[in-house]
């Protein structure tokens, strides 16, 4: 990919300014560290509060009467049964029963709907709604607004400081805030496994709002390095890793995204594969992995029984620096998918010992 | 003065004797970021010119490091196994990988010396 190819954030002139080393991601130009590296990125994030630039993703609202029911056409989620002001992490699925996209959306209020997506499909997502949406339905895509996450224990301490209202938000809730006299919109989710928020500010806004963050005590930026970590710790999906256009969301361990009324309806794109899915059980599953030894075993690594049968691959991998050790994530044959289950992980030719385990690796610690 | 040669694989060599010690330079570790793991050979293992023969990763990826000489392994630095952050830390000192007892020390005198090296760093 050539470099001037490159989108940039509104963030681009900070990013370089606060020393970041920038790596090409998703057709932008992102910062995937700063000097602290990432290692103390992540811990960092873990016991105060980190900042990172989101503003790749695809953001757009979703209007008019009947906004809801269309996006259930699309996605098993509950998305008609939101309560204003409250967000849901859902995924968009496909005919044969693969995920198109993961994504958040939100109801803000009557026929309002706010839907953030991942920057790698945010060309695909977005035709593909467009396209299935009635008459009177709008999707008005959000290119002009950042999008910034404060994540860790102190996310709330130092936004509310800003922004008192924001310490009442429940998990998952939403808040129309006023930052340094622009109005943004903050919800209370992310991607770290952390308490925190995610602010969406018009681009214009975007920096200074994002200087006035960092300026407040505890906090410091983090790049995409540490973004991955924290989410790998979280047991959270990384789409086009962990889960694509070939992962029945059932095999993934995503059925709780959908819910019993869409069950029973069936009424969404891929249900029918999805559903027998279901009912018939997986025969591969998406599992949490821990090496019993010191060595990382990243994507693409085959995953061996004892005997030393190839039984499935590794599809995110790496050392969390929370945990203090490696971890990883990948889809295994259903009859080794027990957590506790002994495999190995083929490492530069070696079977490295490890066991199916449970996610998250580190504990959430989301506000309830 | 202690010579010290380089690779274009960003390895470091010092001679003491016969015995070579390898570590990786100031450039790589920064170019890895934080270490998080490193495999080492045993000791004993006869090892040819450019094979690969330890492993460092990082929290990005992982990376071989290559023996820069023929010879066989005489140690390995079992410090940055059990503390990998010591290659970023001291690249050059306490977070050296291996030692090598060379087949022909005239090898040696193949490498890269320090302004080589820093002219090879320009071009990248």
């Amino acid at each position: 990919m050539s470099e001037t190819a490159l989108l940039t954030t509104p963030l681009d002139a900070l990013h370089r300014s606060l020393g970041a080393r920038m790596v090409p991601f998703a057709g932008y130009a992102m910062p995937v560290q700063y000097p602290a590296g990432v290692l103390a990125e992540h811990v960092h994030c873990r016991s105060a509060a980190s900042l990172f630039d989101v503003s790749h993703m695809g953001q757009a609202f979703l209007t008019g009467p009947g906004a809801a029911v269309a996006l259930e056409k699309l996605a098993p989620g509950d998305i008609a049964g939101l309560a204003p002001m409250r967000q849901r992490y859902s995924l968009l699925t496909m005919e044969q029963g693969g995920i198109l996209d993961d994504f958040m959306v939100a109801h803000l209020d009557g026929d309002r709907w706010f839907m953030v997506v991942n920057a790698g499909r945010k060309h695909v997502d977005f035709p593909h709604i467009a396209a299935n949406l009635p008459a009177g339905v709008h999707l008005e895509l959000l290119p002009d607004r950042a999008l910034v996450a404060l994540q860790g224990p102190r996310a709330v301490t130092v936004l509310a400081a800003l922004a008192p209202e924001v310490a009442a938000l429940p998990f998952m809730g939403l808040a129309e805030i006023t930052l340094d006299g622009t109005q943004c919109l903050a919800s209370r989710s992310g991607y770290t496994g952390e308490d925190g928020y995610e602010i969406s500010i018009p681009d214009e806004r975007a920096e200074a709002i994002t200087q006035l963050l960092l300026a407040q005590p505890g906090v410091m930026p983090a790049g995409l390095g540490a973004r991955d970590s924290l989410r790998l710790e979280a047991g959270l999906c990384l789409y086009g890793h962990d889960i694509d256009d070939s992962t029945n969301p059932i095999e993934a361990a995503l059925a709780w995204t959908i819910p019993k009324r869409r069950r029973a309806e069936a009424n969404f794109l891929g249900a029918t594969p999805i559903l027998a899915m279901l009912a018939d059980k997986p025969a591969r599953r998406r599992v949490g992995i821990l090496p019993t030894g010191r060595a990382p075993a990243r994507e693409g690594t085959e995953i061996v029984a004892p005997d030393g049968s190839v039984i499935g691959k590794i599809t995110s991998g790496g050392f969390g620096p929370s945990l203090g050790g490696p971890c990883a994530m990948g889809y295994v044959r259903a009859d080794f998918a027990a957590i506790g289950t002994d495999i190995a992980l083929m490492v530069r030719g070696k079977p490295l010992p490890a066991k199916v385990a449970a996610m998250p690796f580190v504990p959430h610690s989301y506000i309830r | 003065m202690t010579d010290i040669r380089y690779t274009e694989d960003h390895e470091w060599v010092r001679l003491d004797d016969d015995i070579a010690t390898i570590g990786i330079t100031d450039h790589a570790q920064e170019q890895l970021g934080d270490v998080v793991f490193v495999e080492l050979p045993e000791d004993g293992r006869e090892v040819a010119e450019m094979e690969a023969c330890a492993v460092v990763e990082s929290v990005k990826a992982a990376s071989d490091v290559f023996s820069p000489l023929a010879g066989t392994i005489v140690e390995s630095n079992q410090m940055i196994v059990e503390d990998p952050s010591l290659v970023n830390g001291d690249p050059m000192g306490g977070g050296w990988f291996f030692k090598i007892e060379l087949d022909d020390v005239a090898d040696f005198g193949k490498l890269m010396d320090e302004a080589a090296y820093n002219a090879f760093l320009e071009t990248l």
